[in-house]
Order: C-alpha cells, then sequence, then structure tokens
C-alpha cells in the first residue's frame, strides 16, 4: 500500500538538521535549536507509531507499506530507488527509534545546555536520526546502504564533536576508518547479491513498476548451501551471508572490527547512548535479520556468525570487569549485549534477536544517559574510582539507574531478563549444531554471569561506599573543564530535562521485556513480539514444520534453563555486591585493563607496515616519483625542444639564406621525383 | 652551328648557381644584392630563351614581371641597407645579427 506519509519519517529530521544549521547558526537560542530538533524528532515519533498502529499500519498487516519517493538509479535490470518500505520488521525499529532518539534529544538539551557548538550538536544528532531512519526504512539494498553511509559520518561527526581535543578527532577518525573496512564486505555483499540474484531490492512493489523477483525472494526458492569451509568462497549465498556480516561485524562493533566503540566514548554521552548503544550499533542486526532468508541458506555463514557473536559477548564482558571510566563499561558492555544479538541470529533466533535489540535500546540508553547525568552532576569527571556514595546526592538518577542495572544483568522481570533467556533458550535448543550449541549456551551463560559482576561493581564503585570524591582533587588530565573548581566537587542532581526520560526509559526498562513473554511461562501464546516479526523473517529450512511443536513440547526444558538464567543472574549480583562493596578500588587483572592489548596489536602489525608502506611506496614513489615526475618530465621535456628549436633563429642573415636555398632544393627535388602538380 | 636551347640554359643554370653561391658567401650586403640581381637575371635568360624557342610572348611578358619586382625590391632593399649603414657604420651583414635569442 503507498502511503506518502513514510517519508515525513525521515525528512522531518532532516528539515530539522537544515533549520539548525542554517538559522540555529544565527540565532543561537537554545530553546529554538532545542524545540526545532525535538519537534522534528517528535513529528517523526508521532507519524511512525500511526503508520505502524492504525488498522491498515505496518504492524497490523502482512503487506508492507510502500513510499516510492523518486526513481534514483535504473539501468536495464538494475533498479535501485529511494523508496520507503515498512514493513513489521522496519515498523518495529522505526517505533524504538523514534521514540529513544526523542528521549535522548529531549536529555541532550539538558546536558548540552551552555556548549558554544548547541545548534552543531542538534543539527548532527538529526542528519543522524535521518540516515538512521533511512537505513531502516529502506526497500533495497543501495538505499539502506545510503543510511549506512549517513549514520557513519554522523557517527564521525558527533564523535568528534568536542573539536578542540585531539582525542576526540582521533577516535572519530577511527571509528569511521573501522567502519570503512567493514563497509568494502557490505557493498561486496550487495554486488554479489546483485550478481546471482538480478536486484537489490527487499521487497516486490508492483505499484512502482518494480519486478517481482526481489534479492530476497530468489534466496527463498534457492538450495540451501552445504556446511562447509569450501562454501564461503564458493560465490553463492554462504559467501554473500559472509561478505554481508563483514559489514555488521564494522557497523555493530563485533570481533575484530569492535575498536571503534570504546574510544568513541569521547563524545558527549547522548551521542553514546543513541549511537553506540541504541541505534547505529544495531544497524548490523537489522540487516543480517533482513537479509535472514540468505543467512538460513548459509549454515556455513550463520555458524561464523555465532562464533563470532558468542566470542565477542565473552571478550568483551571479560574487558569490561576492568574499566574505570563509567562510559568504558558501559562501551564494552555494549559490545558484549551486541555479541548476544549476533549470537542469536547465529543460531537462527532472529526474533530473538530483535527482541534484545529493543530491549537493550531501552536499558542501554537508560544507562548511558544515566551515566551522563552522573557525570554531569560530577562536573564532568568519569573515573569511577573518584566517585562513591553518589546515591543520596542524586536520587533520580540512582533508582533509574537501578533499574537498568537489574535489566541488564537479567533478573526477572525487568527487560533484559526475557530477552536474554530467550536468546540463552534458543542457543540451547539450536537445531543442527548438536553438542556445539550447548558450547555457546554455556559462552552465553559465562557472560550473562560477568555481565551481572561488572554491572553490579559499576554501580556499587558509584553510587555506594565512600564518597571518594571529597578525598582527591578534581584531577584535570583529558576531561573539559567548564567550572573551575579547586575544591572538592560536590555532586547534584539534574535538571528535569535529562531526569524525566531517565523516568521514562526506567519505566520501559521495566515493562519493556512483557511484550516477549514466551508461551512456556504462562502456558498461553501471549509473545506479542514474535507474532508480529514472525512473517518479516525467515525460517530455518529443516525446522519449518516443527517449530510450533517444538515450543510446545520442550517447556519443561525451558522453564529449567530460565531458572538456571534468573540462578545466574543473581549469583553474579551477589558475587559482585560482596567483593566491591567492601573493595570497590579492587584492582583487576592489567592484561584485561589493557584490553588485551588488542589496539596496541594492529597498531604494530597493520597501522604501522600501512603507514611506512604509504608514506615509502605511494606517497615518495608513486605520488612524488611517477606522478610529480611525469609532470616534470613533460615541463623538462617542452623547454628541451624550445632549447633546440633557438638554433632557428641565430640572427645569422647568411644562414637564414642558406636554409631558404636548401629548402627550395628540397622541394624542387620532391616535385622531380613525384611529378609536378597538374 | 646554330645556337641551342640546352646552351641558353645551361648558360642560366651557370649564372644562377654563380648567384646563389654569392648570396651565401658574400658578407658585403652590396655584393650579395648585386648576386640577387644576378640570380633574377638568370631566370630572366631561361624565360627569354624559351620564349624564343617556342615562338610563345608569354615568356617576354613575364621578363617584365620579374624586372618590375626586381627593381622593387632593390628599392626597398637598398633603403634598408642605407638604414642599417647609418646605425652601424658597417656594411658587413654578419654584424646585423642581434635578432637573436
Amino acid at each position: 500500500m503507498e502511503t506518502n506519509l513514510l517519508s515525513i519519517i525521515i525528512f522531518a529530521p532532516l528539515v530539522g538538521a537544515a533549520i539548525n544549521w542554517l538559522v540555529g547558526r544565527r540565532v543561537r537560542n537554545e530553546m529554538f535549536i532545542a524545540t526545532v530538533a525535538c519537534g522534528s524528532v517528535a513529528i517523526s515519533t508521532i507519524v511512525a507509531f500511526y503508520l505502524a498502529f492504525n488498522s491498515h499500519g505496518a504492524l497490523r498487516t502482512e503487506e508492507p507499506l510502500f513510499d516510492h519517493i523518486w526513481t534514483w538509479l535504473h539501468v536495464g535490470n538494475f533498479r535501485a530507488d529511494f523508496a520507503l518500505a515498512m514493513d513489521r520488521l522496519s515498523g518495529t525499529y522505526a517505533l524504538f527509534i523514534t521514540f529513544v532518539g526523542f528521549l535522548i534529544h529531549v536529555f541532550a538539551v539538558g546536558y548540552m545546555h551552555g556548549e558554544d557548538g548547541f545548534y552543531r550538536f542538534f543539527a548532527y544528532l538529526n542528519l543522524f536520526m535521518f540516515a538512521m531512519l533511512t537505513l531502516v526504512l529502506a526497500d533495497n539494498f543501495v538505499l539502506m546502504f545510503v543510511g549506512w553511509e549517513g549514520v557513519g559520518l554522523c557517527s564521525y561527526l558527533l564523535i568528534g564533536y568536542y573539536i578542540r581535543r585531539k582525542e576526540a578527532g582521533d577516535a572519530a577518525k577511527k571509528a569511521f576508518i573501522t567502519n570503512r573496512i567493514g563497509d568494502w564486505g557490505f557493498v561486496l555483499g550487495i554486488m554479489l547479491t546483485f550478481f546471482l540474484t538480478g536486484s537489490v531490492s527487499f521487497f516486490a512493489n508492483p505499484a512502482a513498476g518494480e519486478a517481482a523477483q526481489t534479492a530476497l525472494s530468489f534466496f527463498k526458492t534457492a538450495q540451501v548451501d552445504p556446511f562447509t569451509f569450501g562454501a564461503i568462497f564458493a560465490g553463492g549465498a554462504t559467501s554473500v551471508a559472509i561478505l554481508l556480516f563483514i559489514g555488521a561485524a564494522g557497523k555493530s562493533a563485533q570481533i575484530p572490527l569492535y575498536v571503534w566503540l570504546p574510544d568513541a566514548m569521547a563524545g558527549p554521552t547522548p551521542v553514546s547512548a543513541l549511537i553506540h548503544a541504541a541505534t547505529m550499533v544495531t544497524a548490523g542486526v537489522y540487516m543480517i535479520v533482513r537479509c535472514s532468508e540468505i543467512f538460513v541458506h548459509a549454515p556455513t555463514a550463520m555458524f561464523v556468525v555465532a562464533i563470532i557473536g558468542a566470542a565477542t559477548a565473552l571478550f568483551a564482558a571479560t574487558i569490561g570487569l576492568a574499566q574505570n571510566d563509567i562510559k568504558k563499561v558501559l562501551a564494552y558492555s555494549t559490545i558484549s549485549q551486541l555479541g548476544y544479538m549476533f549470537l542469536a541470529c547465529g543460531v537462527g533466533a532472529f526474533v530473538a534477536a530483535i527482541f534484545h535489540v529493543i530491549t537493550h535500546a531501552f536499558f542501554k540508553a537508560l544507562l548511558f544517559l544515566g551515566s551522563g547525568s552522573v557525570i554531569h552532576g560530577m562536573h564532568h569527571e568519569q573515573d569511577m574510582r573518584r566517585m562513591g556514595g553518589l546515591k543520596k546526592y542524586m536520587p533520580i538518577t540512582f533508582a533509574t539507574m537501578v533499574t537498568g542495572w537489574l535489566a541488564i544483568s537479567g533478573v526477572p522481570i525487568f527487560a533484559g531478563f526475557f530477552s536474554k533467556d530467550e536468546i540463552l533458550w534458543k542457543t540451547w535448543s539450536a537445531a543442527g549444531l548438536g553438542s556445539f550449541a550447548k558450547v555457546l549456551w554455556a559462552i552465553g551463560a559465562i557472560t550473562a554471569f560477568l555481565t551481572a559482576v561488572y554491572m553490579t561493581r559499576m554501580m556499587v564503585m558509584t553510587f555506594w561506599g565512600e564518597e571518594r570524591f571529597r578525598k582527591v582533587q578534581p584531577i584535570h588530565d583529558e576531561h573539559e573543564e567548564k567550572d573551575d573548581h579547586h575544591g572538592p566537587v560536590v555532586p547534584h542532581e539534574s535538571p528535569r530535562s535529562m531526569t524525566i526520560p531517565l523516568i521514562v526509559l526506567a519505566i520501559l526498562s521495566t515493562i519493556g521485556g512483557f511484550i516477549g513473554v514466551p508461551y512456556a511461562f504462562v502456558n498461553r501464546d501471549v509473545n506479542i513480539i514474535e507474532h508480529t516479526l514472525e512473517p518479516a523473517v525467515a525460517k530455518m529450512p529443516a525446522s519449518e514444520s516443527t517449530e510450533h511443536a517444538d515450543e510446545h513440547a520442550h517447556v519443561a526444558e525451558e522453564l529449567a534453563l530460565a531458572g538456571v538464567s534468573v540462578a545466574i543472574a543473581l549469583i553474579g549480583l551477589g558475587v559482585g555486591w560482596t567483593v566491591f562493596k567492601r573493595r570497590p578500588l579492587l584492582e583487576m587483572p592489567r592484561i584485561l585493563e589493557n584490553k588485551y592489548y588488542v589496539d596496541e596489536i594492529y597498531d604494530k602489525t597493520l597501522i604501522r607496515p600501512i603507514e611506512a608502506a604509504s608514506r615509502e611506496g605511494l606517497w615518495k614513489v608513486f605520488d612524488i616519483g611517477v606522478i610529480d615526475g611525469t609532470l616534470h618530465a613533460l615541463g623538462d621535456a617542452v623547454t628541451e625542444l624550445g632549447r633546440l628549436a633557438r638554433w632557428l633563429q641565430a640572427g645569422f642573415v647568411r644562414g637564414y639564406a642558406a636554409i631558404i636555398l636548401v629548402g627550395a632544393l628540397i622541394l624542387i627535388g620532391l616535385f622531380a621525383y613525384f611529378g609536378f602538380p597538374r | 652551328m646554330e645556337p641551342q636551347l640546352s646552351w641558353y640554359l645551361a648558360l642560366s643554370a651557370v649564372l644562377f648557381t654563380i648567384g646563389m653561391a654569392g648570396v651565401i658567401i658574400k658578407r658585403n650586403i652590396i655584393a650579395m644584392f648585386m648576386c640577387i640581381e644576378l640570380m633574377l637575371n638568370a631566370v630572366n635568360l631561361t624565360f627569354v630563351a624559351f620564349a624564343s624557342f617556342f615562338h610563345d610572348v608569354t615568356g617576354q611578358l613575364f621578363v617584365f614581371i620579374v624586372m618590375t619586382v626586381a627593381a622593387a625590391e632593390a628599392a626597398v632593399g637598398l633603403g634598408i641597407i642605407i638604414a642599417i649603414f647609418r646605425n652601424r657604420e658597417t656594411l658587413d651583414v654578419d654584424e646585423a645579427s642581434i635578432l637573436k635569442f
């Protein structure tokens, strides 16, 4: 069904960005800029909710809503239009992106108060919303890639928002370049898809003249690739899937391309919350679930995805345990939770992955915004070793962060429990992986335990215990100090513009899980999210017919596993509480604190050689030698010719006479030889 | 024996060659001019010889034109020589070679 309202969702933030950039810069009125920015996102939110939930809404019907804005690329068989499509998957995404984005915009109004670049921040933030929504609502690979690149660009602009800090600029470059490496894989994947299927579209919109055979429908009827290592290079579905996954690994910070995310914490906290927790980093998961039809025909690729997801989850959790900067803990936590989402995709539990995306958006945005509130209240102090006992100074922040903490640790009834448990259950019961599924489950379980431990450590160090901020002078190392304090920092609660979004997100983190209550818990089919998203994702080929039978048959097993999850969460909380309440400054192993020296390893093995090769080879040999050399040689050649030509003008009259004579003789000779002209 | 056409042409050729060599070899501008006149007259002789032997008066007509041109050119050339002589006090053509790199 065609509707022009879809374009409002993406264009409202774009207009907001333009207004803020052009007008806001002159006006410099925070109220105006904030109204434009939050207002445009609010418009997107309202339209998204309307389109999703009205009687013909995207979340109610099977057919997607289309909006063919204009015909962009149409060359022979290749068709990639600027066209939007809201089906159940993209509708779900659009809902939480716009809503959580709106809350974060409101928070940022309070957080960025007094900044010189207030208009610039909100212009970029709105531009980001435009790009993200384009990514999610695109109806073909190419437009999705436009959004993909757009969010990468905005990530760069926003991480490097503090333009005077070198570390921010470096982090921004690192993010962009690492993303680029992923994009290489993604673009190759798109090309291979077109080569195999003749289309890059996700949906067939006959009203706009698009062909009925789309990229995804081709794979639906194709054969499943064999589960071998060679399938990766065979040029079929597996190759496409692996290439797409490389793109997803770059955008969603999986091994080996996760290194940009911790550094990205150099950006303002609302940026970390929006981009690096709730939305941009989940773009990779969205892309994989959108292309789930391709993945289910590529078991080798799914295996790779599952392994990398599980490994990343565990790896990042161990590092998060040893970080002292509150935002770095949350950054590694994000990487770890993203690993869970990819693990879910890898075992075929796409709906579970999206469910975790949604609950993670709620509680991770909450945690990041809460940490932003803490940082704001502590006058830009970020090191947890200098915090402590904040719960009586910042009660609202404390209360909301407690809900986020319980949610991420997987304590029932909070949101994280339902989604994380769903992933763990689906991993345990994954068909086709045999006993390896139990190994993956074990990795997931250990990660859940570590998650509970490090989150408890973070909470205990920040909110309980002695008030360490009274003992030390605030050290102004890399943090921008706007207010110069020469005494101990006295924390204060944040203004309402910051605490209200926290409260809303806390409510969502508490009750948000109820949209996905599995059958096993209540013996009734109330799993809303399962029912909503099931038509939009692909099913594993082997289990098409056994899906529902399984669900009702293994109830006891599922309940047992859920019990284990709860036990793990509570034990983790207990361990964290007992260890860190008494000794909050307990030193963690050096290797974890230094993040396994991965950045240093990359530097030595990849970056230095490439830099050296570029400097010596590409620059000195090719740029200066070949290109500049060619130009210099051309110039010198012309000069030489000129030098030779000078000889003709010696000013020697008798010489001129001689040349005339010789010329005449040659002419006569030619005529005599070839015949006189008639 | 009657003079043959080839004799006239040979004479003309010899005169022309002498004139050519003189233009290149001589350093005195007046001498160069005299050699140029010699070349022109050699050509005149050729035209007249052909006119006479082929009973075609066109050759003699052309001699008129050549003579006119020679006269005009001599006038202009001598004017230039006088101008150069007033500046340089020499008739050596090698001394007039400042229009160079």
